[in-house]
């Protein structure tokens, strides 16, 4: 059972504290959008055997949401970060490349 | 036979005789006794059935891996099948009985299965019971029920209670023997915090019984001075009678407690499971013996090696008079020189090994033993007790040398490091030649959030075999854990070990080794599940060459004991079978708990009452004072009805429908959801969330709303007030308060973070009361405060104030048809204000209504329910609610998944009414059907019915349902066969049956 | 306000520590920048103590400061003050972005009160926080859950426990703590510590 520090309280919670979100930085698809782009918005998600970016809720907690970046092999966690930002931050980057250099996620390396 | 001795015992108390049953036969044992060592003690070799050949089996072991000794435990409300007798501590009135045998444990027909061995092969089960079909019904299936499963299941309620615990350290050492001593100490000593767990009642292990010298000082004094001191360190916990029963992700484990299972009656809970947080977890769980592969070891009477000296070291029992021991490694011998040094007979050690063994071979030898090298058993003799063995060669195919008599067979095929808490979270094993086991490969052990390891095997479990080892080894990882966790351990030096040297161990898969079909379908490997090597042989034959699909296949391992005794033996004669190494077979996946741990346990606290939380609105005691009948509701309980004496609950439903349209109804609304949205982008925020427009209510104003996902579907609705200028409120579903709060959180939070919106769930501090029909304004106005005229308070509108001095809101809002007032106080005052609007009510024959009452009312004024209408797959679009949608707005949630090509076809079903041509009420999710035949074949449907009711005040059966081009069909009758094959006809209507222009509620 | 009940009506229980129902509490959420002087001001004005730090506790009596998340304080007052102190905070902030809503009767506030180590014992056989005294103690918060549920605590002092839960489940949550100090199942775990 995975535990996780909200980084909005501090709390290192565990899984039954955490409502889990899903993948993290998706776009958002409104009316106007191409089918294609509606589809990848709404469907298409990665899974990936490695590093990950989720997102989290602190539930049973401070009710905020979060990120976390960790490895889906391992449950190792890179970090914890603000749920409001479009991409991880460079702090977050580093923290991976140093245990996993060479590592790719959609955009982000 | 077996029996008592007279001046052995260490773990007993000779001076407390206690006294247990087993079978109904009155017998009696000592106080720190095992049930099985009291069994042994009885001469009560005998104890169970096998599984599969209704064999009798005798107990094999002293510890949690013994697979035979099975026994169901106490009666009535304490029953408990399947459990381990060598584990079960003996007390005062202990009611034991033996298990899987009809009618009795001595004379059982099930034993027929053993004549008929060789037609029960592996797979027998798989290949037999697949024709013809109609057998299964009427004749495998009967069989296979019958005997399936062991033990019997409890008939009564438990009577015990459970709890869990929640511990947080940072090592946690799993084992109290004296590897898990000195780790602990060594941990404890740096300064860490320290939680050690013990699954036996004792300390030590069982190195005491093996005897030696730690520091030079015998191993049961090191043991009572290394306990004594780690008692007095305040950062270290023990525990007895705690098994640690899985290790799990980021350093969590489960503790397994068991508190009164020794001392039945004393008041508090019988286990307790310690749900542990651990930064770093050390495994001393010690190694499990194996037993040898010869034909007949599973007969009454043959038993581990060091199992036999456990039950007359500890418990002053002797298995036998005369005790033959077979081994292909030196720890046996200390059987036979302990047994030798207690005056008992030992004919003859079977060594496999062609140059025997170390030192205490020439300890027994000096004893007198006689030693035979390069030998073994080629057959046990006796069926209910061993009463002899035949020797052979160990080299050979099991020409029988000699017969030799003998009561007992103490065996032992080498030891297995027990690993599998260090593999429950991903640790993986390497194969050690040299002392053939499988043991923890400290370059691959699980890791935690960090990526670092957070698990340490110390002791026999890492594969130390010698006490010097063992010390050294679990010193060492004590220190590691101690600085993983950010102490600083002590440079001193581990504790000295001294035992004599040993000479290394054969593997022997199988005794002898070229044994014939004859004696390997004799030779067991598995003792609960009835697997032999001549099984496993043929699996791989058939092609099962992976470990995971021969265990499935055979079942071997699969029992309760989960393969304690016959992972090892199995997968070498697998491997053998394939010709391949041991390594490459590779072992089955270890998985928690590690023995079985009770229901109870598990459940801890959740039982009864508190099985799961139950909401009570303000107003619960009175409804359940007045005989409400529930109906769960999420969590919630709300009264379906109130039925009076002699009411069907239908009755009931139709006179609170009745009475309310004819005068005054009163309802329960304080569980629907509210939430309040306030500032500055609240109303843009609203607009994204609502189907239609929010912004534009005007303050004092209601309107009702609709919400859907991304993916278009509708999710919700309800009633939305503006309060002020930046403020609403929003009413949900019951069920969906929580559900839209956290909908909401996460929109603002995770999308539009730069909104300035806060939202507060306040669903709960408001109880709300629906006033509702004819005389609802007539009862308001006599409670008096509010002026709640048409005028002032017209339909769709909310106003604050005071009714009967207590300060409240009252919304026009209705879900009935009538004229309605919700009315919200705050949630100490609910059951006031009910009392009040009841008493007040008398003259108008006020009646409180249930949700059946509510649903049946909102289904005769055709407005839909989020659960009934929808169901995840309906748009608003299909419910006709398309006037509740905004045509303004550039953006929704929903909005573009809704412009999707298959949510604008014109082939969706739509909402309609349906009323049965007879006046009978429809089947509840009845289909339509139509002509022809589906792709799959079958019969063509055409829409289905959503939601059905009789309605008391049409005198009908009305119904609302989703049907193809229904709104352009009204008056077609469509087919709605019901599930007993008659079919039930009904019209298409417009939904709204009843006051078709609201000329009720608008007054 | 005569009328006035708290979902358990002053319940109370013996067992390995006294459980009681604290009856009507004056809970008020405030929602806001707590950062910003005017809702300090709001806030420290009717509560009468300090502004917490992030999940501390600042409680005197009835009156105190909860830090909920890093936007939200619950607001501690005597009951039948909750609706003018709302008002008042409401006037305070008048102006800026802000919630505030009197939910005192949303919710139950129990306490429980004992030995040091029994207190500890109790909810830790229904909270999944690390309860050691190194890791929690007086004047920290914690919002968490007991078995099945949301709630939140805090330690007025060393031997006493305050639980906040949702109004609906106080039956539950008093049951359950009724069953976790039932006499015969004490733990022994912070003993030592």
């Amino acid at each position: 059972m995975l535990t996780l520090q909200c980084p909005y309280c501090g709390v290192q919670a565990e899984e039954t504290e955490l409502h889990a979100g899903g993948e993290a930085h998706l776009k958002r698809f409104g009316p106007g959008a191409s089918d294609e782009d509606f589809e990848a918005y709404l469907f298409m998600r990665e899974n990936p055997k490695g590093v990950h970016f989720e997102r989290w809720r602190h539930v049973n907690g401070c009710g905020k949401w979060f990120h976390a970046a960790r490895c889906t092999m391992t449950l190792e966690v890179f970090g914890t970060y603000s749920a409001q930002t479009s991409e991880p931050p460079q702090s977050i980057r580093a923290a991976i490349s140093a245990k996993r250099p060479g590592w790719q996620w959609k955009d982000f390396a | 036979m077996s029996t008592r001795l007279a001046h052995t015992g260490r773990l007993l108390t000779k001076a407390r005789q206690i006294a247990f049953t087993f079978n109904g036969k009155h017998l009696t044992g000592f106080e720190g006794d095992t049930l099985a060592s009291a069994l042994l003690a009885n001469d009560q070799m005998l104890v169970g059935r096998s599984f599969k050949y209704h064999r009798p089996r005798g107990i094999i072991a002293s510890g949690a891996e013994e697979p035979n000794a099975l026994v169901g435990l106490g009666t009535g409300a304490s029953f408990e099948p399947n459990q381990r007798a060598t584990t079960t501590a003996l007390f005062d009135g202990l009611a034991a009985a033996s298990q899987n045998h009809w009618p009795s444990l001595d004379f059982d027909v099930g034993a027929i299965n053993n004549r008929l061995a060789r037609f029960f092969p592996a797979g027998f089960y798989y290949k037999t019971f697949m024709a013809p079909r109609a057998a299964w019904k009427h004749l495998f299936e009967p069989i296979v029920r019958h005997s399936a499963g062991l033990g019997k299941a409890p008939r009564d309620r438990d009577a015990d209670t459970y709890e869990h615990f929640y511990a947080f350290t940072d090592v946690l050492v799993i084992g109290g023997g004296v590897a898990g001593l000195q780790a602990a100490l060594a941990a404890g000593r740096a300064g860490a915090q320290v939680l050690l767990l013990e699954q036996t009642p004792h300390y030590g292990g069982r190195a005491p019984v093996d005897g030696g010298k730690i520091n030079d000082l015998p191993v049961d004094k090191f043991v009572e001075q290394i306990v004594a001191e780690l008692e007095t360190m305040p950062n270290v916990t023990l525990r007895l009678r705690c098994m640690g029963a899985g290790v799990y992700d980021h350093g969590y484990v489960l503790g397994y407690e068991q508190l009164s299972d020794h001392t039945p009656g004393i008041p508090g809970p019988r286990h307790r499971l310690w749900k542990i947080r651990a930064k770093q977890v050390i495994t001393a769980t010690g190694a499990i013996e194996r037993p040898l592969s010869f034909a007949g070891n599973d007969v009454p009477g043959v038993m581990l090696a060091a199992s036999v000296r456990d039950y007359a070291v500890n418990y002053g029992v002797s298995v036998g008079d005369r005790t033959v021991v077979v081994t292909n490694n030196d720890d046996a011998y200390r059987t036979a020189i302990t047994l030798k040094t207690l005056g008992l007979e030992v004919p003859v050690i079977l060594d496999a090994r062609t140059k025997g063994g170390g030192d205490l071979m020439v300890q027994a030898r000096a004893l007198g033993v006689r030693v035979e090298t390069g030998k073994g058993i080629a057959k046990v003799l006796g069926t209910k007790r061993v009463t002899g063995v035949a020797i052979c060669t160990q080299a050979g195919e099991g020409a029988v040398l000699e017969e030799i008599a003998c009561d007992a067979v103490a065996m032992s095929g080498g030891w297995s490091p027990v690993v599998h808490l260090w593999s429950h979270c991903g640790g993986k094993l390497i194969w050690d030649a040299a002392q053939a086991m499988f043991r923890p490969d400290v370059d691959k052990a699980p890791t935690g959030a960090s990526g670092e390891a957070f698990v340490l095997a110390a002791g026999t479990a890492n594969g130390a075999l010698s006490l010097g080892a063992v010390l050294s080894d679990a010193d060492a990882a004590g220190k590691a854990a101690a600085t993983a966790t950010g102490h600083k351990p002590k440079s001193d030096s581990a504790p000295q070990g001294e035992t004599p040297a040993e000479a290394l161990i054969e593997p022997v898969w199988m005794m002898p080794q070229g044994a014939g079909v004859k004696l390997r379908m004799k030779s067991w490997l598995d003792f609960q599940n009835d697997v032999k090597v001549s099984d496993v042989q043929l699996a791989a034959q058939e092609g099962y060459e992976s470990v995971e699909h021969t265990k499935r296949y055979t079942t071997l391992g699969m029992a309760t004991d989960q393969g304690k005794l016959s992972n090892i033996n199995g997968l070498a004669t697998l491997a053998r079978a394939l010709n391949a190494d041991i390594p490459a077979v590779g072992t089955t996946t270890f998985r928690p708990p590690y023995t079985p741990i009770s229901m109870g346990a598990i459940a801890g606290e959740a039982r009864g009452e508190i099985f799961q939380p139950l909401r009570r609105s303000p107003m619960h005691a009175w409804h359940e004072e007045n005989g409400a009948y529930w109906e769960p509701v999420g969590h919630w309980r709300r009264p379906y009805c109130y039925p009076r004496s002699g009411e069907t609950h239908a009755d009931a439903v139709a006179r609170e429908v009745n009475q309310t349209r004819a005068s005054l109804g009163l309802l329960d609304a304080s569980t629907l959801g509210k939430i309040i949205v306030k500032g500055p982008d609240a109303g843009r925020f609203l607009d994204m969330l609502y189907t239609n427009m929010m912004s534009t209510l005007a303050v004092g104003k209601c309107r009702y709303g609709l919400m859907c996902s991304e993916n278009g579907f509708l999710s919700d609705d309800g009633v939305v007030a503006r309060i002020d200028d930046d403020t609403w409120l929003c009413h949900t579903t019951t069920g969906g308060a929580d559900r839209i709060h956290a909908h909401m959180e996460e929109w603002l939070q995770t999308e539009w973070w730069d909104w300035q919106v806060y939202t507060a769930n306040v669903t709960e501090q408001y109880a709300q009361i629906a006033v509702v029909g004819p005389n609802g304004r007539k009862l308001l106005e006599k409670l008096g405060g509010m002026d709640v005229s048409r005028e002032t308070l017209p339909f769709m509108t909310w106003a604050d104030g005071a009714l009967a001095g207590i300060g409240c809101r009252i919304y026009r809002i209705s879900f009935s048809g009538e004229l309605s007032y919700e009315i919200a106080v705050p949630a100490s005052q609910g059951r006031a204000l009910w009392d009040k609007l009841l008493a007040a009510g008398q003259e108008f024959g006020i009646t409180p209504y249930g949700t059946e009452a509510l649903h049946v009312m909102r289904a005769e004024k055709g407005f839909i329910m989020i659960g009934d209408e929808t169901d995840g797959t309906v748009i608003p679009q299909d419910l006709g609610l398309n006037w509740a949608i905004s045509k303004k707005k550039s953006d929704y949630l929903g909005k573009r998944a809704q412009e999707r090509s298959h949510m604008a076809d014109p082939n969706r079903w739509k909402l309609v009414g349906l009323e049965t041509v007879d006046g009978s009420v429809l089947p509840d999710g009845a289909y339509a059907v139509a002509e022809g035949v589906n792709d799959n074949g079958q019969k063509a449907t055409q829409g289905r019915v959503t939601s059905t009711y009789h309605s008391p005040t049409l005198g009908k059966g009305i119904a609302m349902g989703l049907v193809l081009h229904g709104p352009d069909r009204m008056g077609e009758v469509l087919d709605f066969p019901r599930i007993d094959g008659s079919v039930a006809q009904a019209r298409i209507v417009d939904p709204v049956f009843f006051d078709k222009d609201g000329e009720k509620q608008n007054v | 306000m005569s009328d006035a009940v708290s979902a358990l009506d002053g319940a109370t229980y013996d067992g390995l520590v006294r459980l009681e129902d604290l009856g009507l509490r004056g809970m008020i959420t405030l929602r806001g920048d707590l950062a910003s002087v005017a809702l300090k001001n709001a806030a420290t004005g009717v509560a009468g103590v300090d502004m917490p730090a992030q999940r501390r506790a600042n409680t005197v009596g009835e009156r105190g400061l909860l830090w909920m998340s890093p936007d939200e304080l619950l607001v501690l007052v005597p009951h039948a003050e909750a609706d003018q102190a709302t008002r008042t905070m409401q006037a305070t902030l008048a102006g800026t972005h802000f919630l505030t809503e009197n939910l005192s009767d949303a919710r139950a506030m129990l306490r429980i009160t004992g030995t040091p180590t029994a207190v500890r014992e109790v909810m830790a056989k229904l909270t999944p926080v690390d309860l050691s005294p190194d890791a929690f103690g007086p004047g920290d918060v914690r919002r968490t859950r007991l078995a099945q549920v949301a709630a939140a605590f805090w330690m007025p002092d060393h031997n006493t426990f305050c639980i906040i839960c949702f109004r609906s489940v106080a039956s539950y949550v008093f049951d359950l703590l009724k069953a976790a100090a039932a006499p015969g199942s004490a733990v022994g775990y912070f003993d030592q510590s």
